[in-house]
């Protein structure tokens, strides 16, 4: 009897390497996963708002449901085409004009010698990526305002007239194309100039020996080894192509309503309708097709990747 | 194309261009700051000032109780996110992080369904406000945004790459899961938490959202952007601003405050501070790109 009494003690004491104490960890999961659970899955209850005629008073359990009448008042909105076409539209021009700058960028990084001076020219590169969009707006309105800013001025010491750039919402694309490469490509070439940096240095001497002048080593040996993560990136973007940089499209166009043609998107059309006019019936309607949308366009466009190259997707 | 070989002279050039283009912006701001109001109004924003005048920081210097108190706000919330962000999520990560944990498979779904779908904004806001009231409070821009699961799998894969002896060893010797996990693994990671805190610390600083959100009626709780984004848009703000402090027995109209070149001072004064740290800390920003682009 006793025995087997100290065999039983000896296996519970016994700890093997290649256990790990369930209970400990699941303890330490706790306080984390209460707040997942607070901030990320309860939300999930409040998709049912776009399926109501949410009134405040009411709050969520006590308003109506009213089906899809709220989807079908988005969809056939005036707002509709024109905030989806512009988030789809800026954004794919984002994807390839900021690709092409970044990797622009990577190679022209490339030729510069180590030392100093290359960190010096990074460090003022990727600044922009330390400030808000807010502090862009404050730059953009230092050129384009209407009495005082920059632009104006000078057309105006060359003879032509200023313009009020904030009620024309044909210039505003380009300028949040500029304003978005600006910010990001520093930042971005850095993942660009890593896999440059990589390449072996022997395929430049072969070539050139092959007589390749530089040109032509750019275009042979580092685009090529570029492709691979330039199409998974690419990819990965697209899955998003549905989700607008809030703050660029809110801020920088200072919220002016005659730039809306061109400057609404998504997002701000979904926190106009929340906040200022307190619409939340057809705002969270918005918002529920925003997310299930974007969930098919990242599965399908990570599946995609899957097949391209398996270590880089998601899941 | 040899690295070592001096760089070439075409390519000198139009990189020192290139980072002019990008510095020019804050130049201007800086700039503007600078100058008389006298001489904005007659010949407009300059890249180089017709002549210094501090002026415009006297006036944001002789009433800074709003840049104060955003500057209050905005770095015990940061500081507090940063810390507590971080503490929790290497949390979370180390039993995701040990093979044979049980529900290891469950807690990563768990946590990767939410990049993948989520409430939205509309769903959000109602639960922040209606329920847990959490507007108007200095929480509501640390305890939402807490666990961000992508940090989390990145610390996880840092976790992994630790040598298993060490854990291995110290629970042989008998020592639980919290002590394996503070005193060991840890200080190990202080690169992979540094990087996480400081992209934290970074995304909080530059809030904006939040406040928008969320803080209607306690101005003493502005986040530093926002109160620029305010300021920027309502020249009231500015004459409350101004009102506030100790020389001015009158409301101060806006055809006497230096409008023009107070905004770009008071936006020197939020984001000069911040922008001098930051590139101290570059290395840690740079790795932190090249790490979230590689699946672990």
């Amino acid at each position: 009897m006793e025995v087997v009494k100290d065999k039983q003690l000896t296996k519970k004491k016994k700890r093997s390497a290649f256990r790990s104490n369930n209970i400990q960890l699941t303890i330490m999961t706790i306080v984390p996963l209460m707040f997942v659970i607070l901030f990320k899955y309860v939300p999930l209850f409040g998709l049912c708002i776009a399926f109501k005629d949410y009134k405040l008073g009411k709050g969520i359990f006590g308003s109506e449901w009213c089906g899809l009448r709220n989807f079908k008042m988005f969809l056939t909105s005036n707002e509709f085409t024109r905030i989806t076409w512009n988030t789809v539209y800026m954004n794919f021009l984002f994807i390839i004009i900021g690709m092409v700058a970044a990797i622009a960028l990577a190679v022209v990084l490339f030729h510069v010698k180590k030392g100093y001076s290359g960190k010096i020219y990074q460090t003022c590169l990727i600044t922009p990526h330390f400030i808000s969009w807010v502090i862009a707006s404050y730059m953009v309105f230092a050129i384009l305002s209407p009495e005082n800013g920059v632009l104006n001025r000078f057309l105006e010491s060359i003879g032509k007239e200023g313009k009020d750039w904030y009620t024309i919402p044909e210039v505003w694309p380009p300028i949040l194309i500029v304003a978005n490469i600006w910010k990001h490509f520093g930042m971005d070439s850095i993942l660009y100039y890593a896999t440059l940096i990589g390449i072996d240095p022997t395929l430049y001497e072969a070539a050139e020996i092959d007589g390749a002048n530089k040109w032509n080593q750019v275009k042979h040996i580092m685009i090529p080894s570029l492709v691979p993560i330039i199409v998974i990136l690419c990819i990965m973007k697209i899955g998003h192509i549905f989700n607008a940089d809030f703050g660029l499209f809110y801020q920088l166009p200072r919220n002016v309503g005659a730039l809306y043609e061109k400057t609404d998107v998504i997002d701000t059309y979904i926190f106009r309708y929340m906040r200022v006019i307190g619409n939340m019936s057809i705002s969270s309607a918005a918002s529920f097709l925003q997310s299930i949308v974007g969930l098919i366009m990242v599965v399908a466009t990570n599946t995609i990747v899957r097949i391209v190259d398996e270590e880089r997707s998601l899941f | 194309m040899k690295n070592k070989e001096r760089t070439p002279i075409p390519i000198t050039i139009l990189i020192i261009v290139l980072c002019a283009i990008v510095i020019i912006p804050f130049m201007l701001v800086i700039s503007i700051s600078f100058s008389n109001e006298a001489d904005i109004v007659n010949y407009g924003y300059r890249l180089i000032p017709k002549g210094i005048d501090i002026s415009a920081y006297k006036y944001v210097f002789a009433n800074p109780k709003m840049i104060i108190d955003a500057y209050r706000t905005t770095a015990i919330f940061s500081f507090a996110s940063m810390f507590l962000g971080v503490f929790l999520m290497s949390m979370l990560a180390y039993p995701l992080s040990r093979r044979i944990y049980k529900y290891r498979n469950q807690l990563s779904f768990i946590l990767f369904f939410t990049m993948l779908f989520g409430g939205g904004m509309v769903s959000n806001y109602i639960l922040i406000t209606s329920y847990l009231n959490l507007d108007d409070t200095i929480w509501v821009y640390i305890l939402p945004g807490l666990i961000n699961p992508w940090s989390v799998f990145m610390i996880r894969t840092f976790f992994q790459g630790l040598p298993n002896e060490i854990v291995e060893s110290a629970y042989v010797d008998g020592a639980s899961e919290y002590r394996i996990f503070l005193q060991f693994i840890l200080p190990l990671s202080k690169p992979i938490l540094a990087t996480i805190g400081l992209m934290l610390f970074l995304g909080h600083w530059n809030n904006w959202n939040t406040a928008m959100l969320f803080i209607n009626n306690r101005k003493d709780l502005y986040s530093l952007q926002y109160l620029l984004q305010r300021i920027m848009n309502e020249v009231k703000l500015l004459q409350e601003q101004q009102a506030l402090g100790a020389g001015f027995d009158h409301m101060v109209s806006a055809a006497e405050i230096p409008s023009e070149t107070v905004r770009m001072a008071m936006a020197v004064v939020v984001a000069g501070p911040a922008l001098f740290v930051f590139p101290f800390f570059q290395k840690y920003f740079t790795k932190g790109i090249t790490l979230g682009s590689v699946k672990g």
